[in-house]
């Protein structure tokens, strides 16, 4: 069986959004200016910390139900979101950690730092965790959060996102990123959205409505996929020339 | 022509303002979903080698302190091994993760983490890379999360020999990735711009 434990494939840094966003106003003073350093992955890169189900808890992929209330519920849309893990060459990444953490249903954060004038849902805290299985699936239960504004432009207001921090098997592969829901006319007008050029980029971020896994009188399914960088075959690597 | 099937990664976009929801709800208070945050203690029990603290802050294009970034290190333990299920050279401590994550302080954007000075782990070519901690940034205002290294000012020679360091065309610059080390304390301060703009890796 060929062994994916090479390097993994460089990133695209033209697909990823650049550093320097102008539109998006704070990264001009935080996007570093030199040019990145570039070398081949060592161990340091290609290990890295892996999570099992010990190091989780029974609710921590219910957002509806773990910061609730014992009888109640977090209020809003309630969703299911759920989809897969696979890396660039298409194969399932199983043990992914994947957290997550959102807004509540009227766009208001559980953070000390969020002054927006939508309440607090007491039974909302708006974070959760879940490992992806052996074929790279995953689920989280959580009710839909709400658009809110930020301070950008004069008027700008984020789309309804979620946050999504994945650790795959190599600390090259840490990635940070948000989903979005399909139909949001906030998606098109948003900064930070726009600081990714390619269309498809974005699409990819967009999360679907998959009446197949709704729970009838329950809960919507959006469906979404989660690709993580590739790794090389070994086969020609760690050869010396004439062996 | 038929296109090579491969998918693309999924881009990034910026971990904002509230990653601590997510990421260290305990620090801001959001406590009862998690009994500890992931990656808030690295040594678990006796582990061997010479334990340290890592700490520093994190600087903007104007020298202003970021007070809301998050701070990931990774780094292999005092033999030179990392615990990781990818690591091909036997097992590691198993009193020392490796993984420290933390939310820079709210008011001083100090990060401060408890460790063991690492050993040395080699480049693919054979060639020992000197001891190191791989270092991983997210903030509001960073579109793709920032990879650098913090290497030891105590460890000339090896630092000399570094195969990564030796990618570093500007000399100069290498000074941006040693840790300064007073007593048992290796403090090295970031600069995401300007002068002292610290080397950052596509790895």
């Amino acid at each position: 069986m060929t062994q994916h434990d090479g390097a993994y494939f460089p990133r695209d840094r033209n697909w990823h959004p650049k550093l320097l966003t102008p539109d998006y106003k704070t990264s001009v003073l935080r996007s570093p200016q030199k040019p990145l350093i570039s070398f081949g992955n060592s161990l340091s890169e290609t290990t890295g910390p892996v999570f099992g189900h010990n190091d989780l808890g029974e609710l921590d992929s219910d957002l509806i139900q773990n910061y609730a209330r014992s009888g109640e519920s977090a209020l809003g849309e309630r969703i299911i979101v759920h989809g897969r893990v696979l890396d660039e060459s298409g194969r399932p990444v199983p043990q992914v950690l994947i957290e997550v953490w959102q807004a509540n249903a009227g766009g208001r954060y559980r953070h000390k730092k969020d002054g927006y004038l939508a309440p607090l849902d007491p039974n909302f805290g708006g974070c959760g965790r879940a490992l992806s299985d052996d074929n790279g699936y995953y689920a989280f239960r959580t009710i839909k959060p709400g658009p809110y504004p930020w301070p950008n432009g004069v008027n700008d207001w984020r789309p309804a996102h979620i946050h999504f921090s994945l650790f795959g098997s190599g600390f090259a592969q840490r990635l940070i990123t948000q989903m979005y829901f399909e139909g949001d006319p906030h998606i098109a007008l948003c900064p930070i959205v726009n600081t990714i050029k390619d269309p498809q980029a974005i699409d990819m971020l967009t999360a679907k409505l998959d009446m197949n896994n709704t729970i009838p009188m329950n809960a919507r399914a959006y469906r979404f996929d989660l690709v993580l960088r590739g790794r090389r075959s070994t086969l020609f690597e760690n050869r010396l020339e004439g062996n | 022509m038929t296109k090579l099937a491969y998918l693309k990664e999924s881009p990034s976009q910026t971990a904002g303002p509230y990653v601590h929801i997510g990421c260290t709800p305990n620090v801001i208070g959001n406590d009862g979903i998690y009994p500890q945050d992931l990656g808030a203690a690295m040594i678990t029990g006796p582990a061997k080698g010479e334990q340290i603290t890592f700490a520093g802050r994190i600087f903007d294009g104007t020298g202003t302190v970021l007070r809301d970034a998050m701070v990931e290190i990774w780094q292999a333990d005092a033999q030179g091994i990392y615990n990781s299920p990818a690591e091909t050279r036997g097992a590691a401590d198993p009193n020392f993760t490796g993984f420290g994550r933390q939310a820079v302080d709210m008011e001083s954007g100090a990060f401060t983490f408890e460790t063991l000075k690492p050993g040395r782990v080699p480049f693919p070519d054979g060639r020992l890379q000197a001891p190191h901690i791989n270092i991983w940034i997210v903030a509001r205002g960073i579109n793709l999360g920032l990879n650098t290294r913090a290497y030891f000012s105590d460890e000339e020679t090896a630092n000399a020999d570094d195969p990564v360091l030796a990618r570093i065309e500007h000399k100069h610059r290498i000074q941006t990735l040693i840790a300064q080390k007073e007593r048992n304390t290796y403090t090295l301060d970031i600069y995401l711009q300007g002068e002292r703009e610290t080397v950052f890796f596509d790895i």
